[in-house]
């Protein structure tokens, strides 16, 4: 066995990743449409779908809250991990600068996700 | 004295080399469109806490053509993200013994779309309920 | 017959550590039959037209591992593919992608020798028997579990495919973690602990982005990707679950 060898990080990382890439491979191209085609165009979906007393009540709601929370969040996530990981292989590798902008997005947008919804109140 | 001196090649452009990894990156990238609708949901989250007019304005901004051909593409992009992430699966998976046989890779991808497509289903079924 | 041979041009990626700077690619005029592999083929140019052109070979017949190259691009064994598949195009043929060149078509495959005694490639027994208490019973499931990553022959193709190899050559890589896993899936063995220390550090599984190819490439369907990225689930638990029972793993 080779010595000094150090433990990777990258579990936590790769984790939130693994998460992320399937809620979005799952769930992504459904919300797309409901959010950014279907309700601005009015298809489909009954008028006020996306009314402002129906929105706050899901995000008032338990699972809702949860929901939101996830698909933002554990998207940046996933898509931080991807973006960090692409940039090494086009042979960018500013170290900190890349990781910081990436995961530190994330995490921000993390953070003010949770923010939001804990200010809407149950 | 050794007359050896190995020659390291540059990695300077490796993925436009072969197909299969123009496909990788095509697929690396459909991560910029996930953020990109991350990003705008995450704005939404904020205009919804902001009240009832800050939600209104970003439902209005939601339908300006603008966002809506941004809204297009990041469909087309994340629909290949679910491609993708689901054929490559059979690889990343540990095996599954199903009736004392291995799960073939066919059998995976297929699996992995039919539940996004039922998630989708079930989601888009979900929210016309909540709607009502 | 010789006259009604086909001839098919052949591009070999040359480096001649003495008196090259770079490598640079020649073109040969090679008459072929349709039984000829590229193998054959760059046999041929050795034998008449410059016999310092260096490569490695040995069984022809797809089993010793020796013979990679990049044909067209692709990580091939040059034994199993022919020649025939690419007239009357012409063939490229270079030393495998990802290592550093020796000599023409000939890598420094030290660093992979490293990483493959590193995994320690050898059963450590899980329970000490005497002779008295007989052999090992294994059942087929026990069996099943590994014997798909015993096929691996070192060609070192999936090195050849994987880019991740390519931009960190510390990676231990896809066959060395494919056997790796074998090993460590074994019933008799007892040492998957001892090789977390590996899988789950810098050089190892997360090293891995999943493009794949690795296994697309490998001639003996060895599904090296499986190996790394069941191990990327491995090395996750072991590091989540580590705070609950502390041992095993590195520091």
């Amino acid at each position: 066995m080779k010595s000094g060898l150090k433990r990777s990080n990258a579990p936590i990382f790769w984790s939130l990743f693994g998460a992320g890439g399937m809620l979005s491979a799952l769930f992504g191209p459904v919300l797309v449409f409901i959010t950014g085609i279907a309700v601005p165009l009015g298809l489909l979906l009954p008028a006020g779908t996306m009314s402002y007393p129906k929105m706050l009540a899901f995000a008032q709601n338990f699972i809702g809250k949860g929901f939101i929370f996830a698909v933002i969040a554990l998207f940046l996530w996933f898509a931080a991990h991807r973006i960090y990981h692409s940039l090494h292989e086009i042979g960018i590798h500013p170290g900190l600068l890349a990781k910081l902008l990436c995961y530190g997005s994330a995490f921000a947008a993390t953070l003010i996700s949770a923010y939001v919804l804990l200010g809407l109140g149950f | 004295m050794s007359k050896r001196r190995p020659y390291v090649r540059s990695m300077d452009g490796w993925w436009k080399k072969n197909p299969f990894f123009v496909e990788y990156m095509i697929h690396e990238s459909t991560a910029l469109f996930v953020a990109a609708y991350a990003f705008v949901l995450l704005v939404g989250l904020i205009r919804l806490g902001q009240g009832e007019a800050a939600w209104n304005g970003w439902l209005e901004a939601m339908k300006s053509p603008l966002s809506l051909v941004f809204h297009l593409a990041f469909l087309v992009a994340i629909a290949y993200h679910t491609y993708s992430w689901f054929v490559i699966m059979p690889k990343t998976l540990p095996p599954i013994i199903v009736g004392g046989k291995r799960v073939g890779p066919a059998a995976i991808t297929g699996g992995g779309l039919l539940a996004a497509v039922v998630a989708s289903i079930a989601m888009l079924a979900l929210v016309w309920r909540i709607a009502l | 017959m010789s006259d009604t041979k086909k001839i098919i041009e052949i591009e070999v990626l040359r480096y001649q550590p003495e008196s090259d700077t770079e490598p640079h690619l020649e073109v040969y005029k090679v008459p072929f039959s349709d039984d000829m592999s590229v193998l054959q083929g760059v046999q041929y140019i050795k034998d008449n037209f410059d016999g310092s052109l260096t490569f490695r070979w040995s069984c022809r017949m797809a089993i010793c591992g020796s013979c990679g190259m990049m044909i067209n691009g692709i990580p091939k064994l040059s034994c199993e593919t022919f020649l025939r598949d690419y007239y009357p195009n012409r063939v490229r043929v270079e030393a495998m992608a990802h290592f550093p060149i020796e000599k023409d078509l000939v890598v420094d495959l030290s660093g992979f020798i490293g990483k493959l005694e590193s995994i320690q490639p050898y059963i450590i027994p899980r329970e000490a028997r005497s002779l008295e208490q007989g052999e090992y019973i294994q059942s087929p499931e026990q069996f099943n579990a590994y014997i798909q990553f015993t096929s691996c022959i070192n060609c070192t193709l999936c090195y050849a495919a994987c880019p991740q190899f390519g931009l960190n050559p510390d990676f231990i890589g896809p066959a060395a973690i494919a056997l790796l896993h074998r090993y460590n899936m074994d019933s008799r063995d007892g040492a998957a602990e001892q090789r977390m220390e590996l899988v789950a550090s810098e050089e190892g599984v997360f090293n891995c982005s999943a493009v794949g190819y690795c296994s697309e490439v490998c001639p003996k369907h060895v599904d090296p990707a499986n190996a790394v990225n069941i191990n990327k689930t491995n090395a996750a638990k072991d590091y989540f679950l580590r705070f609950l029972s502390p041992k095993g793993g590195s520091k």
